[in-house]
């Protein structure tokens, strides 16, 4: 019976569990690969065997970049040249690495953002429509 | 594995001769249009004469023709306007490198025994759309369900490689503007690329005209000086900065590919296939390290065995230098310069004209355009044109050049094709 309440493995039931407050991404029950990304097959072994793995949000940056020219949905939301917006790929502490939008940082000072920054999951800014993956450092 | 055999084509296949539009901005060309333009301007420079029906196929590389101007299944219009129908003519999409992968396409249909003369192409006709429409659009090309909604653009992820680059190595924004002063440089001299002009040049225009209109003179010393003004060349995606990136551009490039067998019958001077590769490779969140793409090493291993040739034996390379990190880090995945090595040799001019590894000697998509279905065939047409000494100004003259690469990549490593040629 429990198995028919399982969410679906893909990006849908990813950002419903985000607004929900969870890093859920997959673990394959065969070989016990781990997946940020939530995939209906391993892509390592292929087998269908897939569960829900819940990220505890710790991590460090591994790498980023700060936008200036930003794309239409960031232009509405008020970022631009004068005001650009940081995304970055985190390393979770779990080890898969996964792109995130990266808050609290000065996106104007570069290069006082530092990579191997531990970064924590920041679920104060999730819109209900298009949640965003956000991280802030700790 | 299954496939344990050495891969090889079933028969070999050459180029015996190329055209291309310019590349460029042009308000009231379609797609169709710019592609008769490099169509007609490679009938026209054929070594012998060809009858349009004797070609039996088409492959045409195309990323999206239905987003950039609302036009889809673009093959059979092409073909159309071509005067080629029924001719089967088919459209190939793998982002950037949809042209390097229609080549490959174009390779296998003559080396399976089907075809014997085949027309290959790309072309895109991008600047319909304002700027942050095509930012949208190439980031298509991105993970739409896992990059994009992170805030990442095109620019962004290659920013972001080049920032890990940047602390891995001793890689610094310098390095990255070196890329792209070489690739005007060489751009100057050559008539089809966009940005015909050096940086220099495009300084000198500044300082000109601030004279004229009796301005108070820019205090630039040099193109680094005039690089490192954020007014002149402002932030896209820190670290990489407007001259670090390619621009949007409409072009198209084709060539006519035979099996080797017949080339005779066209040209007395043939460029030979003689390795081709293509590899796939995963986003940059998941990719096996955040400093290279490692399609491009899957794809040069395949082409460099098939060919029987190492790096150090290539003489004209054309990589795909979408941002100027985008070429540093070609450089290294390719073989030519070892991990962290790519930025040194750009600093030390070692990929310049006369350097002793010259990279990009067209311009690169950097300074001759980057039309972005069509750039994988454009860069097989700088080689050709190198191999057989017909670069005019900027034909390397240091030895005497025999095999050539070209390296074209689709998104941000998802697709990469390299292919290795040889003058007979």
């Amino acid at each position: 019976m429990q198995d028919n309440m399982v969410k679906p493995f893909n990006a849908a039931s990813f950002y419903q569990y985000l607004r929900e407050g969870k890093l859920m991404g997959v673990q394959c029950r065969n070989c016990g690969q781990l997946s940020a990304e939530a995939r209906p097959m391993c892509q390592t072994c292929h087998s269908a065997e897939i569960k829900w793995f819940e990220f505890s949000g710790e991590a460090e940056l591994g790498t980023f970049t700060c936008i200036s020219i930003v794309p239409a949905a960031m232009a509405e939301k008020g970022y631009g040249r004068d005001n650009p917006y940081c995304s970055g790929i985190v390393i979770l502490d779990e080890g898969p690495r996964i792109s995130a939008r990266i808050l609290n940082v000065d996106t104007l000072k570069p290069q006082n953002i530092h990579i191997g920054t531990k970064m924590v999951l920041d679920l104060n800014d999730l819109e209900d429509d298009k949640p965003m993956l956000s991280f802030r450092p700790v | 594995m299954v496939g344990i055999r050495k891969k090889q084509l079933g028969r070999s296949v050459s180029i015996v001769g190329t055209g291309m539009s310019q590349f460029g901005a042009y308000k009231d060309k379609t797609t169709r249009d710019i592609f008769v333009e490099a169509f007609h301007d490679m009938m026209q420079h054929m070594d012998s004469g060809i009858d349009v029906q004797d070609i039996e196929a088409g492959y045409v590389g195309n990323y999206s023709s239905d987003l950039f101007e609302g036009q889809g299944h673009t093959a059979p219009i092409i073909a159309d306007w071509l005067g080629m129908t029924p001719t089967p003519i088919t459209r190939i999409e793998n982002a950037c490198a949809s042209s390097g992968s229609a080549l490959r396409e174009g390779i296998m249909a003559i080396a399976s025994g089907l075809y014997d003369v085949v027309m290959v192409g790309g072309v895109e006709k991008m600047t319909d759309l304002p700027t942050e429409g095509v930012t949208d659009v190439l980031a298509s090309a991105a993970d739409g369900l896992y990059e994009v909604p992170a805030g990442f653009t095109f620019p962004g992820i290659y920013g972001a490689l080049a920032k890990a680059h940047m602390e891995r190595y001793e890689t610094n924004l310098d390095h990255l503007l070196k890329v792209g002063i070489k690739n005007h440089n060489n751009g100057s001299l050559n008539p089809k690329a966009q940005f015909n002009s050096t940086i220099k040049s495009l300084m000198d225009r500044r300082v000109a005209r601030a004279e004229e209109r009796g301005d108070q003179l820019p205090a630039w010393k040099n193109e680094m000086d005039f690089l490192n003004d954020e007014q002149c060349n402002p932030w896209i995606a820190w670290p990489l900065r407007l001259y670090d990136c390619a621009p949007i551009t409409d072009g198209a490039a084709c060539l006519l590919l035979v099996a080797s067998e017949i080339a005779g019958n066209f040209t007395s001077k043939p460029i030979e296939i003689i390795g081709t590769g293509q590899a796939t490779g995963r986003p940059l969140h998941d990719a096996e390290e955040l400093t290279s793409l490692s399609a491009t090493k899957y794809a040069a291993a395949q082409a460099y065995e098939m060919s029987g040739l190492s790096p150090d034996q290539i003489d004209v390379v054309e990589v795909h230098d979408c941002f100027t990190i985008a070429e540093i880090v070609a450089s290294e995945d390719l073989g030519f310069f070892s991990p962290g090595e790519g930025p040194r040799a750009a600093d030390e001019g070692r990929t310049a004209l006369d350097g002793d590894r010259p990279i990009n000697t067209s311009g690169g998509l950097k300074a001759k355009g980057h039309p972005v279905g069509a750039s994988g065939v454009a860069q097989v047409i700088e080689v050709f044109h190198q191999l057989r000494g017909e670069a005019g100004q900027r034909q390397l003259s240091s030895k005497d050049l025999e095999i050539g690469l070209t390296h074209n990549v689709g998104g941000t490593g998802g697709t990469c094709v390299v292919n290795i040629f040889r003058r007979v």
